[in-house]
Order: C-alpha cells, then sequence, then structure tokens
C-alpha cells in the first residue's frame, strides 16, 4: 500500500517537475570527473577545488574569462604607475561576503598576505612572489607595489588561487566556502555530489539559475550512461572516450571541441644516461608517431604540438615539423649515439587515460626503433613521490595543465632536468617585459629551443570535450582556466 | 550403519569408468581442456602478435580476418584471449594453491588438536580472514606496486583462512563419529586418523570450496585487472580488457562480450569438473543415486 | 553459553588490537607523501613542510599510534588530510549507503538462494535440479562488474527504467534512494545466490546422506519431515559460514561495484583515500570493517553453538 503510494507520490512529482522545467528551469546537474579534497582554492593544488568555486563561488580582483582574457572582477578598476611596480585597484562597492560581513580593501591585503606569508600553504605561491607591499589605502582602494615589473600580474590575480576570502572564515573554507561570488555553497554530500544556490545578495548581475549541483562522476564507464540516462545535464570536459561519436549523433546533446591549456608531453629525465644525449632524445622525437598517437588515445582529437606551447595562443609557433617521423632516422642517430642495437627503459604512467592508454602506444613505436620500454603504472601519490620529486624516473607522460607555464623548463631542480642558461635568460626576461610584441618574440624564442633541444617528446594539446543539453547555453567553451564558470549559463525554454 | 569407513578414491579402473559416465565432468573436463589448450597453443602460436599495435584497425568487429573483432589498438581480440588465458589460469592456480597447502592443513590441525592450538590458530585466521579481502589486496598492490605476482600473493594469502575454516568445519563435523571414537579406541595417533579418515571424509566439501574458490581466483584476478592493479600491459589481461571495453560498450560492445564470456566459460568448466570430481569421489553421494 | 561468549568476545578484542597494529604498520610503510600529493606539482618546499607539521606527519610512529588508538577508544578517528573533516563523519555519510547495500544484497541472495538450494537437493537429478543448478553453474562464473555493466545497459540507458549510478541521498526520500541501490544490489547478489544455492545444495546432500538421516527415512519418517526437521537444521552449518564470508564480503567488496555505479560508499571512499594517501581514512575505515567482521564472526559462531550444541564445549 505505502509502496504504492510512493510510487504514486514520484509520478505525481515527475508530473509536476516536468511542467515546471516547461516554464523556465533554473537547476543544472555539472559532471565533474575528480571529488575535490576540499573547496579552498588557496590551500589545495587539485583542479577540482577551483572547477566547482572559480567565479561561482569565489572572486579574486581580477577574472580570466572563456577567451583567456582578463577583465575586472573584485577590483571594478586600477591604474598602474610608470615603472609598473605599483597597482592601484578601485574595488567594487556594497560586496557582501556570503556570511553577511563585509569585503573591503582589508579583505584584499589579508588575502594576498597570507598566500605570500611564510606558513601559507598556497599551491601557486610563486603567483605573489613579485608582491612587495599590499596597503589597504581607503576601504575600497588597495595599492599593491611589487619588487619588479611583472607582465603578468593581473593575469596572475585571475587565477583561481588568487581569490579575495576574509579574516572571518577563511580558516572555514575547506568545508564551508564563503566568497563573495554569485553561488552561494549549499551542500556537500561527500563521494556524491557538491550543491551550490543562487546568492540573492549578490553585488554584480544576477545569475539564471537558482541552483547548481556538480555531481562526480569518476570515469567514462559512469559518465555516458549517466549523460544519456538524463541524470547529469552537462559536462565541461566530458570523459567521452570512444563514445563521443554516438553522442554527437544524439540531438539531444551538444558536443563543444575546444582548447585547454595542457600540453601532453613524454617527460624525459634529460640527466639520467641514456637521455643526456642529445642524439637519443631526438632519436625519440623522430621515433614519435603523433598522429597514430592522437588516433589512439581517445577520444582522438588532440592538436599536435611540436614545443611546450598551447596552439590557440597567438605567440604560439608550429614546430611539429622540428624532427618529423622518420624511423630510420631515429635508428641512426641513435647509433650514432652508441645504441646501435637501441637500449632498454622504463616509462612510468600516472593514472588519466591519456597517459596509459598513449604510453602503451608510445611502447610499441619505440620498441620499433630498438628501444625497449617497460610499462610502470603509478599511481599519483607515486607520481609526485618517485617523478616529480625524487626524479626517479627516464620517461613519463604527463599533461601540464597550468595557463602559460613554459617558465618550468627554467625552474633550477625542476624534474625534466633541463638545464639551459640561454632559455632561463630568455624567462628572466619574459617576466620583467610588459610590452605585448616582446613578450611573444621571447616566447617564441623560448618554444624553438625547447624544441630543438627536444627535452621531452611533445605530443599534442588536450582537447576539451564541452557535451551538455541542446538546451543549454553559457557554458565555457574553451579552458583557459579549467574551472566551469556557470554565471552565465542558463536555460533556452 | 557402516562399520568401516570407505576409500574415498576407487580404484583406478572403476575411477575412470565412474568419472566417465559422469556428464558434468565430462563436461567441465571438456571446457576446461579446451582453455588449457587455447592457453597452452598461444605459447607457440596466435593469429596475430599480440604487441603489435595497429592503430588503423581499432576498434573493428568480427571479420574473417579477425574472428574476435579487434581492441582500442588495433590488436587481435582472439589472440589476447589465448594469451589472457594462460594468465588467468596461472593467477588462479597459484593463489588456490597457495589457500589449500596452508589453509587446510592449518584447520584439520586445529580440528585435531582443539584447546589452545585450535584457539591461537582460529584466532590467527580471524585476523587474516577481518581483513576485507579486495580491500587489502588493493592496499598490497599500493605497496607493492600493481602486477600479477603481487595479485596472485594477494588473492592467495586470503585463501587461506577460507580453507583452514572450512576444513575445521568439516573436521569438526566428522571426529565425533562412531567409526574415528573406534580408531582412536584402537590406537591410531591424530595425524594418522586425520590423513586416512577425516580428509577423505572432508574432500568433497574442500572440492566444492576449490572450485568456488578457483572461480573466485579468476574473478578476483579479472577484478584486481580491471582496477588497474593486476597484470600490466602489454601482457594481455581479460579483467585488462573488460576494463579497456568497459567505456567502449555503445561503440563496439564486443570488445566487452568475448573477454566477459572468456571468463565465464572458464569459471563454468572448472565448475563443472569439480562438480563431475565431488560426484565421482564422494561414495556415499554415489550409493545415493 | 555466557562464559562461551565472554570468551569469543575476549578474543575478539584481541584481534582487533592485533588488526590495529598491522594496520598501523602497513600503512607505514606505504610510499607516496600525502602533503605533496595535496599542494601538488607547484608546492614550494616550505608550504610542505608547514603542512606535513601541520598534519602531524612529523611525530615519531609510536607516538602517532599511541595517540591513533587513544582517539579510537574514545570515538575520535582523527580527521581526514584530504576532506579535512573529521573521519567518523565520513564514515557515517558511506556507510548509510553501503549498509543497506549490503544488507539488501545479502537479504535477495539468501531469499533466492536458500529455497533454490534446498529445492534441487530434494529434487536431486531431476530437471529442477538440472536446471536450477546449471542456472546456478553460469551466476557463479560471472563477473559481478561484467553483469553491472550489461544491467546498466539494459535497465538505465535502453529502458530508462532506474538511474545509471549516483546515490541522491537519503534526503531525497526512500524511494529515489532504494531506487539507486536496486541494480547495484542486484549485480552484488545474484553471483552470490548462486555460490549460496550450491553450497546450501551440497550440505543438504550431504547431510541427506548421513546415516541418521537414512536411518529416519528407512523408519519410515515423511521425506518432507526429515527433510525440513532433520536435515535443514544440520546443513546449516556450512552455509553459515558461507553466509558470514559473503557479508563481509559484501561490506567491503563493494570497490568495485560501488566505482561501477560511483556509489558514495564505503568502498569507494577508502579506494579514493589510498590513492591519495590519505593515512587516517583508511585506517579508520579498515578499522571499522575489520570490527564488523569479527562482529560478524561471533555471530556466526553463537548460531554454530545454537544450531550444535555438541560445538559448544570445542569453540
Amino acid at each position: 500500500m505505502t509502496a504504492w503510494k510512493s510510487i504514486l507520490a514520484a509520478t505525481a512529482l515527475a508530473l509536476a517537475s516536468s511542467t515546471a522545467a516547461l516554464a523556465a528551469r533554473t537547476d543544472v546537474v555539472i559532471g565533474i570527473v575528480l571529488e575535490p579534497p576540499h573547496l579552498d582554492p588557496t590551500a589545495g593544488a587539485a583542479a577540482a577545488i577551483k572547477e566547482v568555486g572559480y567565479a561561482n563561488v569565489f572572486e579574486g580582483l581580477t577574472r580570466i574569462n572563456s577567451d583567456g582574457s582578463v577583465s575586472p572582477a573584485l577590483a571594478q578598476s586600477w591604474t598602474i604607475s610608470d615603472d609598473g611596480k605599483v597597482y592601484t585597484f578601485k574595488l567594487q562597492d556594497g560586496v557582501k561576503f556570503h556570511d553577511g560581513t563585509d569585503f573591503n580593501a582589508e579583505d584584499v591585503k589579508f588575502s594576498l598576505d597570507r598566500a605570500r606569508a611564510e606558513d601559507s600553504v598556497n599551491p601557486q605561491k610563486q603567483l605573489f612572489a613579485a608582491i612587495d607591499t599590499v596597503e589597504a589605502t581607503d576601504a575600497t582602494t588597495v595599492t599593491v607595489t611589487l619588487k619588479n615589473p611583472q607582465g603578468a600580474f593581473l593575469y596572475n590575480m585571475g587565477w583561481g588561487e588568487a581569490v579575495i576570502v576574509a579574516p572571518e572564515s577563511a580558516d572555514g573554507n575547506k568545508e564551508t566556502p564563503i566568497g563573495t561570488g554569485p553561488f552561494k555553497f549549499d551542500n556537500w554530500a561527500k563521494g556524491s555530489s557538491i550543491t551550490i544556490v543562487k546568492n540573492p545578495d549578490y553585488w554584480g548581475e544576477a545569475v539564471a539559475l537558482e541552483k547548481a549541483e556538480f555531481r562526480i562522476i569518476p570515469d567514462a564507464a559512469a559518465a555516458i550512461p549517466a549523460l544519456l540516462s538524463g541524470d547529469v545535464h552537462a559536462f565541461s570536459n566530458m570523459p567521452a572516450g570512444d563514445a563521443l561519436p554516438q553522442i554527437e549523433a544524439d540531438s539531444r546533446f551538444k558536443v563543444v571541441l575546444g582548447s585547454t591549456e595542457g600540453e601532453t608531453v613524454l617527460s624525459t629525465n634529460n640527466k639520467k644516461a641514456p637521455f643526456d644525449k642529445l642524439e637519443v632524445r631526438q632519436a625519440i622525437a623522430h621515433a614519435l608517431n603523433r598522429e597514430e598517437i592522437i588516433a589512439g588515445t581517445p577520444p582522438g582529437l588532440g592538436t599536435p604540438i611540436g614545443s611546450h606551447f598551447a596552439p590557440h595562443h597567438p605567440a604560439y609557433v608550429d614546430l611539429t615539423g622540428t624532427y618529423p617521423y622518420d624511423p630510420a632516422k631515429a635508428k641512426e642517430l641513435l647509433a650514432a649515439a652508441g645504441f646501435p642495437d637501441g637500449f632498454s627503459a622504463t616509462i612510468k604512467l600516472p593514472p588519466p587515460a591519456y597517459a596509459r592508454e598513449g604510453g602503451q602506444i608510445i611502447a610499441a613505436q619505440l620498441r620499433q626503433v630498438g628501444i625497449n620500454l617497460e610499462i610502470i603504472p603509478v599511481e599519483w601519490a607515486d607520481w609526485l613521490g618517485q617523478v616529480f620529486t625524487e626524479k626517479d624516473y627516464d620517461l613519463s607522460i604527463v599533461s601540464h595543465v597550468e595557463p602559460m607555464d613554459i617558465g618550468i623548463y627554467a625552474r633550477p631542480d625542476y624534474y625534466f632536468q633541463y638545464e639551459n642558461a640561454d632559455f632561463d635568460a630568455i624567462i628572466a626576461e619574459l617576466d620583467v617585459t610588459a610590452d605585448e610584441t616582446k613578450r611573444y618574440d621571447l616566447y617564441k624564442q623560448a618554444q624553438e629551443m625547447l624544441a630543438k633541444d627536444a627535452v621531452n617528446g611533445f605530443l599534442f594539446q588536450l582537447p576539451k570535450v564541452g557535451v551538455w543539453d541542446a538546451k543549454l547555453e553559457g557554458m565555457w567553451e574553451n579552458w583557459p582556466l579549467a574551472v566551469s564558470d556557470l554565471t552565465k549559463v542558463h536555460w533556452t525554454e | 550403519m557402516s562399520a568401516e569407513p570407505t576409500s574415498p578414491a576407487p580404484t583406478d579402473g572403476s575411477f575412470v569408468a565412474a568419472a566417465l559416465s559422469n556428464r558434468s565432468f565430462v563436461a567441465g573436463l571438456f571446457i576446461t581442456g579446451l582453455i588449457a589448450a587455447m592457453a597452452l597453443v598461444s605459447f607457440v602460436w596466435t593469429p596475430y602478435d599480440v604487441t603489435q599495435l595497429v592503430v588503423a584497425d581499432r576498434m573493428k568487429t568480427p571479420s574473417a580476418q579477425h574472428w574476435f573483432g579487434t581492441d582500442h589498438f588495433g590488436r587481435d581480440i582472439l589472440a589476447m584471449i589465448m594469451v589472457g588465458a594462460r594468465n588467468s589460469i596461472a593467477v588462479a592456480v597459484v593463489a588456490v594453491g597457495i589457500g589449500m597447502g596452508i589453509g587446510v592443513p592449518l584447520g584439520c590441525w586445529a580440528a585435531a588438536r582443539g584447546g589452545f592450538v585450535d584457539e591461537a590458530l582460529m584466532r590467527f585466521n580471524d585476523l587474516v580472514f577481518a581483513f576485507p579481502a579486495l580491500l587489502s589486496a588493493v592496499l598490497i598492490t599500493a605497496i607493492f606496486g600493481p602486477g600479477a605476482i603481487n595479485a596472485i600473493i594477494a588473492i592467495g594469502i586470503f585463501n587461506i583462512p577460507v580453507f583452514a575454516r572450512v576444513a575445521r568445519a568439516g573436521a569438526l563435523s566428522v571426529w565425533p563419529r562412531e567409526y574415528i571414537l573406534a580408531a582412536r579406541a584402537a590406537g591410531k595417533g591424530k595425524v594418522l586418523i586425520t590423513i586416512e579418515h577425516i580428509l577423505p571424509n572432508i574432500a568433497s566439501i574442500l572440492l566444492v570450496q576449490g572450485t568456488i574458490q578457483f572461480a573466485l581466483g579468476i574473478l578476483a584476478e579479472a577484478g584486481l585487472s580491471y582496477l588497474g592493479l593486476g597484470t600490466q600491459p602489454p601482457m594481455p589481461s581479460w579483467g585488462r580488457m573488460l576494463f579497456d571495453a568497459q567505456t567502449r560498450m555503445m561503440v563496439a560492445p564486443h570488445l566487452a562480450l568475448f573477454p566477459g564470456f572468456a571468463i565465464i566459460v572458464t569459471v563454468l568448466g572448472l565448475n563443472l569438473l569439480g562438480d563431475g570430481l565431488r560426484d565421482v569421489l564422494d561414495p556415499r553421494l554415489r550409493r545415493e543415486r | 553459553m555466557i562464559p562461551f561468549l565472554a570468551r569469543r568476545l575476549l578474543t575478539g578484542l584481541a584481534t582487533l588490537l592485533l588488526a590495529s597494529v598491522v594496520v598501523f604498520a602497513v600503512l607505514e610503510i606505504l610510499p607516496g607523501d600525502p602533503a605533496l600529493l595535496m599542494l601538488g606539482m607547484n608546492a614550494s618546499p616550505e608550504a610542505l613542510a608547514t603542512l606535513r607539521e601541520q598534519l602531524g606527519l612529523n611525530d615519531p610512529v609510536m607516538v602517532r599510534y599511541v595517540s591513533w588508538i587513544l582517539g579510537l577508544l574514545t570515538g575520535d578517528f582523527g580527521r581526514s588530510f584530504t576532506y579535512s573533516s573529521p573521519v567518523i563523519d565520513l564514515i557515517a555519510e558511506r556507510a548509510v549507503v553501503s549498509l543497506p547495500l549490503a544488507v539488501i544484497s545479502l537479504l535477495l541472495s539468501t531469499a533466492i538462494a536458500i529455497p533454490v538450494g534446498i529445492f534441487a537437493a530434494a529434487r536431486r537429478g531431476k530437471a529442477a535440479d538440472t536446471l536450477s543448478m546449471g542456472a546456478a553453474q553460469v551466476g557463479v562464473a560471472v563477473p559481478n562488474f561484467w553483469f553491472a555493466l550489461i544491467l546498466v545497459y539494459i535497465f538505465a540507458v535502453w529502458l530508462q527504467l532506474v538511474p545509471a549510478g549516483g546515490f541522491p541521498g537519503w534526503k531525497a526520500g526512500l524511494w529515489p534512494g532504494l531506487k539507486a541501490l536496486i541494480l547495484p544490489s542486484v549485480a552484488l547478489a545474484l553471483p552470490q545466490a548462486a555460490i549460496l544455492a550450491r553450497v546450501t545444495r551440497s550440505a543438504m546432500l550431504e547431510v541427506l546422506g548421513e546415516d541418521y538421516i537414512r536411518t529416519a527415512r528407512a523408519k519410515g519418517m515423511p521425506r518432507r519431515h526429515v527433510l525440513w526437521r532433520h536435515a535443514l537444521r544440520n546443513a546449516m552449518i556450512p552455509v553459515l559460514t558461507i553466509l558470514g564470508l559473503q557479508f563481509a564480503f559484501l561490506l567491503a567488496g563493494t570497490i568495485i561495484i560501488e566505482n561501477v555505479f560511483y556509489l558514495p560508499g564505503l568502498g569507494r571512499l577508502v579506494f579514493q583515500a589510498i590513492t591519495q594517501r590519505d593515512l587516517i581514512v583508511v585506517e579508520g575505515v579498515v578499522m571499522l570493517l575489520v570490527a564488523s567482521v569479527i562482529f560478524v564472526n561471533i555471530v556466526v559462531d553463537i548460531c554454530y553453538a545454537l544450531v550444535d550444541p555438541r560445538l559448544r564445549s570445542n569453540a
């Protein structure tokens, strides 16, 4: 009897909600692949933290848009001194945090000082490295003085790690994030979903959605049925794998392919023999068939790259032809390096499919020229420990998803173990150059140098496979930041 | 009431005759033999080289060239199933061997000695047994790294308490029987009694458990490989194939069907064989027929 | 019965204590730095050191073990490194998914298996026996995650009767919650039922072959009476053993199924915690699972004693 009642009730409810949907739907379920460990973007590197909170819950002085441009956010305007060292930000007026406390210049000072403090656990501490002092001139004016001019400072302040938090609530942001954004945190069912709801007191343009749920769907196997059965309305970047054509053919969904900042590279230990020999690295570059690697790494949509730079950036140079696919040439180079019969090495593969599946193809390709790779799958914890920190590896495959991160090659002791004083000089100059033409020229030089030195095997740029309900609009098409900004998202009927 | 226990294994001639007249046994032997033969043949011949990746031929449906189609790297699925068979069999055989070889003596010893030994052994067993098997296997592979050997150890360890428990429970129910009491009265030692009377009497339940554990061993290997913790590429494994197939179910269901069927058929064959063996070996059950 | 129980509980506690040492030791040798994992590739050494200190990773092993055990005794499971919320809350949130899932699966499998097993044993050699045992044979052979996949594609994607996965939470109501558990519990229960049916049948046959049953039959006792009153009672021992095993399996062995249906259960919690090196969570969940297995074992032992008084003196 009760069972029947609940079925009836469920049916009634379903009818009610479907009629409501006809009026104007204001809720959305977004699929995300990884669950954030916590929700404080200033205290954890996991991309999932920002995927949920960026622009929705938390805001910074500036923000980065879907086309990669920078626009004002909590700072409504700014002036820069002639020497490029002093930034004076004019803040938005009448902004309140979600817990009702007022936002003012002191909060900005607190946030920036906290991020660059000695005991800070901010995962992108280098964003704030150039800051010398932060002063709250008055309630709505903040003056930031840099140690030296920094071309990317406004861009840096738009990163997810540079959001403004309040001293009253900062310590609790991991569990209950309190920001200034158009959405308020509502609920987190651990392992299942995170819900945010509209902030009625938002200072800026109101959002169309009343409620958004981020549902955690760990892999393609679960993502596909979740989408097809209508449980989930959208994926910013769907792990669709080989099922993508199926989804594209379904008129209920829109598939939008976009770009990401993820340069996928065959990371090479440049100090470990025999990879310390330029000929060996060149041989590997000649042995890699990018087309085959891309075709065999679902959904097969990567864009080939010849250096560590995103193809959609205006300063990009196509260097894929530096060492074209040529197994015979690869064997010659190996022989010249003293390995006429090839050699054996290991490749440590982290969990993502691009690494685990791409790695098998690369192993097969290198076997053709006599390099026998033993495949060692590693979890992220082991990858970070063994490969990234201890540099105990020969080869690995990783997508470097931070935006504009060519500078990592100049870092001392970075896990590629690449050392080139000329390259370091270029990056150092970039850091103090604000002129765009000059910057682009320096970027080009940097790309060419990396390509020529065959530092890593440069494979492809990770695609962003945006999949959402055909009636949903306003999702980001490209991913200059790996986020799900819902501020413009709405249903069309 | 039979005065003397019957010996478990009938003499050669009658055993073979009995076995061959048992349908389950024959069917099981046939299927298992087929899978074993397939595994053996794979050492010398496979239709294609399983280490050869032909990305251009990826996910082809079954055809005259590729009877079972090709996988996401363009490898021949039939060849992979053949090579995968030897992997599955090896893992399960060793894992059950570890479990039986250690667990049964432990269980029998505990049942025979009783008292402190029984208590200590069973508590030790409880300790191992108290750790959820799959979870511990995940932990073991997290520490020692994923791979076939570590998968075998992980599965094998957790077979020990299973066999110990079943052997002990079976033995305990046999010990109070009159003919055992008679044998003890006649001065026979506990070890001798265990070997002569207890083991034959619990053999059938051990066999049933053995087939279950063998099935579970193959399934566990598939499960661990499915989680990415078992056999590693480029060595093909049925569980790994299912993992790779899962995301491609809608576009290429044959990727999941064939490895799935391979597992089902193998386990089915083994279970039929075990059932048949039990019927043949257990004289009391045969008498009932 | 009382001394038997007391002793059983005492040994259970001893096992638990031993298990805590094993768990802690095993996790000590697990490679990987939780702090590094939390801060990621661009973390500065100072930030890492600060975080390690905050997490208490720098204290000596013994200090950490003792404080952990003392915490457990007072019901404090510690705080998750990655989720930064109390472990006990995480466990509670996940247990409300895993526990119902395990119980439903067990009930489902028992409800199918025991009658089928008895029925098949009673009809030994007849068509009904062959048919049901044939089905059970296939059932044992099917990997549950493969079966789960097939179920998802038939009932969720194709027929769209139930959700493909996920869990709406009990707050959404009893029915939506149960609905989300239907496919996972069927996927879990069917292979379990197949095993249980086979064990039940073979245990029944074993007992039916016993002399006293044959004597009872010879004395003219009705077959049904013999079957239910005498045979079943004695056949329960191996069946109970298997049931105990299965419940333990169901509590923790659902990792794969929880992954297929992306259910936020204990299995997935601990699987994630292992890969993220959230040691304190792994320790807490494993201890809890170990404790529940021990508890189930004690219950099974008590059942043994009830079914067969002869075992009481031996246990």
